[in-house]
Formats: structure tokens, sequence, C-alpha cells
């Protein structure tokens, strides 16, 4: 397979300029019920790079997908995505940018009166002009990215919780968006089931070069997706040689007390002396 | 356990901000009414589940709702002598106020309740917040379809309701009283007149608007997993049944005061 066209480093000089960026948080604050969750964070997501973000619970992480999905407004700050103001769009002027960034919820999300076709149908039945025989292709061509052919026909509630979460992917995935955003994508699962879920994410941003968000707990999940490349060939993911894996396009982030204390990639995260930080990755 | 004490200034802007939002959900469900996409497929789905979903409930409230009014009432007039009036005192009864009162509150019960469970269900799993993040407007797919339904099915439930009542009241006239039928029936005709038909056809209109958008309102703003969709249901079946009989009270004096007393 065909390594990923940048490196992080290259990546890192063009997010200098916000235009290469897809998501762009500039100084961004805000607070529930009197406690400030997010405390002005600022940080950039370069096109093609996968960004895992960590933190305690409650340190604010699926606030940050929903704010950059606009679902919620910020106290403070200026959100940007595929190039847009966010903050300043009007709810009608964000579903038209929401057709271009895909989510996977935490609980997946899937609407359960709904079988697995029509969810993940969803979108391109929303869109009122694609034929339906181009919406069964596409929706069979994403449950089959996510190997789950089969369940076409099957609600949410029949489903394991990794069936549901690959269906969800494959529903976030459909219309081919250029910013996805997973949110804990392998909370809760067993880790054979998460390697699965891991696989797919590397899978798609191998393959089709999505710019991604992921919010996760699992500090594995981000090293090995850190550490693997998708092969075509096989079909698997498989280990990066030691020297070539500066070559992955994938990022950390960590927040603490609602700031961002740590933005850079495997070797910087490896190589930092912050405390916190030294605690979190033991 | 402790019991957090909330300042009443807190209540208030609580209750105002209730209010704002449910003005805002209203207004939204009207207004999307004129603009697309139109999910009339949802309409009609909606339609059947509220429509003929409460049929059979809606039957058996207006037939013997018409034939308790003809029971309670024969009395009365028969020592009177004036049992011939029993058609005109069910009929008026039914049409002004009884059928859509009645028929309100069934439908309330059954689907103020439905829509508030059902979306407040979507909005605790997060499901209202995915179909917004897969750029689908939720006040135009789900509360704007469920608006309509139940207005224009209310309009017909009403009706058919009416006529159940009115039967009800003919076959407890003439079995029970010895009452002609053909008399019935002409009474029950004769005596009404446009006001009568206009305030019992109003009614519903706007009793409809207020369930659809009561249990929307507490379904898509429920929070606090399956307690909190719980609580929305309740909360949904009680403010939109006293809305209903306040509404009813505030449109009657006000119609009165445009046609005047019969």
């Amino acid at each position: 397979m065909a390594a990923p066209p940048t490196t992080v480093t290259e990546q890192k000089a063009q997010a200098t300029d916000s235009t290469s960026a897809v998501i762009v948080f500039e100084d961004v604050a805000i607070g529930f019920e009197g406690k400030q969750v997010l405390d002005g964070i600022s940080f950039q997501l370069p096109r093609g790079e996968t960004k895992a973000l960590f933190g305690v619970a409650g340190s604010g992480k699926s606030t940050i997908l929903k704010l950059a999905l606009g679902l919620i407004k910020p106290d403070s700050g200026r959100i940007q995505v595929l190039g847009q103001d966010v903050t300043a769009m009007k709810e009608e002027d964000l579903f038209e940018l929401r057709r271009n960034v895909g989510i996977v919820f935490q609980e997946s999300a899937l609407f359960d009166s709904l079988t697995v076709r029509e969810n993940v149908a969803f979108r391109l039945l929303e869109e009122g002009d694609i034929p339906e025989e181009e919406i069964e292709r596409r929706v069979r061509e994403v449950l089959s990215f996510v190997e789950l052919e089969h369940t076409v026909d099957m609600y949410p509630s029949e489903l394991s919780g990794g069936m549901r979460r690959r269906v969800a992917i494959a529903r976030a995935i459909v219309s081919r968006p250029e910013v996805l955003l997973y949110d804990s994508p392998t909370g809760g699962l067993d880790p054979v089931t998460s390697n699965t879920i891991i696989e797919l994410i590397v899978k798609q941003r191998d393959v089709y070069k999505t710019s991604s968000l992921m919010v996760t707990h699992r500090l594995q999940d981000a090293f090995t997706m850190a550490t693997h490349r998708f092969s075509r060939k096989t079909n698997h993911m498989e280990p990066i040689p030691k020297g070539e894996r500066g070559e992955v396009p994938m990022a950390f982030l960590i927040l603490k007390d609602g700031k961002v204390i740590f933005d850079g990639d495997a070797h910087e995260l490896a190589a930092s002396k912050d405390p916190y930080i030294r605690e979190y990755l033991s | 356990m402790e019991l957090e004490l909330i300042s009443p200034a807190e209540i208030i802007k609580e209750k105002i901000q209730a209010v704002q939002d449910y003005a805002v959900l209203s207004g939204r469900a009207i207004a999307n009414l004129f603009r697309h996409p139109r999910y009339f497929a949802d309409m009609i789905q909606q339609a059947d589940l509220i429509g003929f979903g409460s049929l059979p409930i809606v039957v058996l409230t207006g037939f013997f709702t018409g034939a308790v009014l003809a029971l309670n009432s024969a009395n009365t007039l028969q020592r009177f002598g004036s049992l011939s009036l029993i058609g005109q005192l069910v009929s008026v009864g039914m049409v002004r106020e009884l059928g859509p009162v009645l028929t309100g509150l069934m439908v309330a019960g059954r689907n103020a309740s439905g829509m508030a469970s059902e979306l407040g269900s979507m909005s605790v799993t997060e499901q209202i917040d995915a179909m917004r993040a897969l750029g689908t407007d939720p006040m135009k797919k789900l509360v704007t379809p469920r608006t309509v339904a139940t207005v224009v099915m209310l309009f017909f439930l009403t009706i058919i309701s009416d006529l159940l009542g009115l039967i009800g009241g003919s076959i407890v006239s003439t079995l029970l009283f010895g009452m002609d039928a053909h008399q019935y029936w002409t009474s029950t005709y004769q005596i009404l007149v446009f006001q009568d038909v206009f305030t019992g056809l109003i009614k519903p209109l706007l009793f409809g608007f207020i369930i659809a958008t009561i249990g929307c309102y507490y379904g898509m703003f429920a929070r606090g997993g399956t307690q909190g969709v719980g609580r929305a249901t309740t909360q949904a079946v009680v403010a939109s049944s006293v809305l209903i009989l306040l509404v009813d009270f505030f449109v009657t004096k006000l119609l009165i005061s445009v046609f005047g007393y019969r």
C-alpha cells in the first residue's frame, strides 16, 4: 500500500496556514451550569490527519466534537470547519455543512426504529435526488467496508455493541465526508472488537485519506493507529517498520482542566517530560 | 440525601425559558410548512398512527358520552314532559363541547404521551443529535409532520365522535324511552346553527396543535435517561390536558362574544 501523502512534520508546517486545516479551534471556551469545561482551547486538524483527543472523564472531549459540528455553541472563541465559521452560522446553514462531516457517537445513536439499511441510507435518502439503485449500491458498499453486509435488514437491537458501532461508522462514511469525528468508538468493547473498530478507522484514514478527530480513553488504540497502517493487499492493518513511523498522519491532543496541555505526534508524546502526561502514559 | 434549594428567581427563569422554548418549537412547526423539504410520507404515516390508531377509543368515548348524556337528561326532561328535546340537548352538547373536548383529551392521553416518549427516547439516546449531525432538521422531520397529522386527524376524529355521540343518544332515546327515531334525528339536525358547528370544529384544530406541540416539546427536551422520558411522558399528558381545558374555556368565551348567545 502506498504511504500516506505527507509526514506529520510536513502537515504541521502546513497547519500554520489555517486554510489547509479542516478544523480550527481558536480560543474556544464553554461552561455548563457554572462549571468551565473548555477554557480557551486552540488547535488545528490538518487535512488528512487523524488526531486522538485524550483527557479524563468530563474534560470536554465529546464537547469538542459537538462544538465542531455546531450541535452546541461556545461561550466564546471561534471554530472553523472546512473553512466555514460554525460559531457564526445559523442552524439552517449548518445542516448543509454537516453533510460533509461524519460522526460516530459514543453509544452509536442508531435510529432504533429503522433497519440497518435505512440507518446507513438515512443521509442519502434525505438528499432526495439520489436514485434508489445508487443508494442501495452505496449502502452495500459501506456495509461491505465494515464487513456487515449480512445485517442489512436487521434492526439495531438485534446487533451486538461492536456491530452497532460498525454500522455507525458505515452511516458516517456513506456520504464520503471530508471530516470524520469519532466519539469513543471503542468504549465499552472487548479488545478483539476494539481492534476491529480501530482497523476500520485506520482503513478509512489510509485508504480514503479522511481527516478525523477521535475521542478516546484508550491510549493503546491511538498508539496502534500511530504504529500501524492499512494494507490493501492483505485487507488488514499491519505494523509499520520503525523507521517509517513518522509518516503516519496521526497526532495526539491532551486536555487538562479545560486547556490543551499537549498537541503533537507520537514521538513528541513519548518524549514529553510533563509529569501529568508521564502519569497519563504510565 | 440532601435536598438542593433552588431560588425563586431561578425557578421563574426556568419557567420563562421553558415557555420561550415551547414558543420557538411551535413557531418553527408552523414555519416549516412553508420550507423545503416537506416530509409528506412522514405526515401520512403519523396520520395513520394518530388518526386510525385513535379511532377505537374515540368511537367508544363518543358513543357512550352521547348515550349517557341522553340517559341523564331524559329523567329531568320527562318530569317537564319535554322528552322530545332530548335530541336537541345531545346534539348541542356533543357538537359544541363534549365531542371536541373529550376527543381532545382522549387523543392527548394516547398521542401526547406517545410523542413525548418516542422523541424523549430519541433525545436521551442522542438520536436527535445524530439526526442533526446527519444534516436533517428534527423540527422538520419529527415535529411538523406530527403537528400537521394531529391537527388534521383530530378534526375528523371529532366529527366521528360527534356522530357516534348522536347515535348513542338515539339508541338510548328510542330503546329505553320509546322515542321516535325520526323525531330524534330531526330535532338533532334542526337545532344546530352555524355557530354551533363552527365552535365545534374550530376547537379540534387548536387542540390538535396543543397535543402535538406539547408532546413534541416534552420529548425533544427530555433529559435524564429513562426516568427523564417517563417524567416527560407524564408531563406531556398533564400539560396538554390542562391546556385543552383552558383553551376550551377561552375559545368558547371568545366565540360567544363574537357570535353572541344562541
